[in-house]
């Protein structure tokens, strides 16, 4: 068994109207440090393949059949032996 | 012409689009439920506006895998008509009917209300019946209708005249003043390559009678009777 934790964010070229919006709130509490906000989301999946590539191929391909549409969205995962 | 409108759970504009084919503009039209693999022999298949699958992971994402589509994508490859209205379009989007892709709306918040459109290509099959440049008054609901392609979609869309609609004023004016969630040069609606497969946000299912204030939407349905 593998946890695959998968993080999806906006491409770089794509405008995000949410992190804007969040950063302008962050500005309006106080906090002048925060330069950009970027929101994005997280899965965690929970592989059931023994060997480490087979569930790295399975991750893979989901991500790219569902989880992330690939025009506007970039991912990176992470597995573990769960 | 026969219609087929298909009906996705969380569907919500499918009785509307069904009442403006049939009882608006007398065609023979059929609910095709989802996951039906296959369907009726009709000139044009209507994917309507609502929240298929609660809009889940992103707005047309699950829906696109629904056994119907690929009835859907046969259809389309044999040239018939396919719009997909609002939720309709974002499918077409999610399964490569068409480029590009939606983002949450730049205001964040859920739009509901009636917008002019520039009419970008009246040589289509959708919009035969309008003159160059017509304005139309359509309404439009969603909260994720920010159209996004990249530069070289874009230049392909436009060098192709795949551009079928534009938010604009009531004079015709596409500014951003008049882009009311953010989109692409004011994309409101897009047509494939080939040109049988028509995404638009706005609604001329509510716009086909006078009582609903305005028959704008109506010219797309006549457009497509010939």
């Amino acid at each position: 068994m593998y946890k695959a934790t998968v993080n999806v964010t906006l491409k770089k070229s794509v405008l995000d109207p949410q992190g804007k919006t969040v950063l302008h709130a962050l500005e309006t509490l106080g906090f002048q440090g925060v330069k950009d906000v970027r929101v994005g989301k997280y899965f965690e999946l929970a592989i059931d393949e023994e060997k480490r590539e087979k569930a790295e191929e399975q991750v893979r391909a989901m991500c790219d059949k569902l989880l992330i549409n690939p025009v506007i969205e970039d991912y990176s995962f992470k597995l573990n032996e769960a | 012409m026969k219609a087929a409108v298909v009906v996705f759970p969380g569907s919500n504009c499918d009785t509307d689009c069904f009442h403006a084919l049939f009882d608006v503009m007398k065609m023979p039209v059929k609910f095709v439920w989802h996951k039906e693999g296959t369907l009726p022999d009709v000139d044009l298949v209507v994917l309507p506006g609502g929240f298929s699958y609660g809009d889940y992971l992103r707005t047309g994402a699950i829906a696109r895998f629904s056994p119907v589509m690929e009835a859907v994508r046969q259809h389309a490859e044999s040239g018939r008509a396919v719009i997909g209205i609002c939720n309709g379009f974002q499918i077409l989007l999610e399964a490569g009917f068409l480029p590009g892709a939606m983002l949450r709306n730049k205001t964040l918040s859920f739009i509901c209300t009636h917008v002019w459109l520039r009419t970008e290509n009246n040589a289509t099959i959708f919009t035969g019946k309008l003159n160059p440049k017509e304005l139309l008054r359509i309404p439009i609901a969603h909260g994720e209708g920010n159209y996004y392609c990249d530069d070289k979609t874009f230049k392909r869309l436009e060098d192709s005249n795949q551009i079928v609609f534009r938010y604009a004023s009531e004079s015709g004016e596409t500014t951003d003043e008049f882009n009311p969630n953010g989109s692409r040069d004011n994309i409101a609606g897009i047509i494939n390559a080939k040109g049988n497969v028509l995404g638009m946000m706005p609604h001329p299912e509510r716009a086909s009678e006078s009582m609903l204030d305005s028959v704008d939407g109506r010219k797309i349905w006549e457009s497509l009777v010939g």
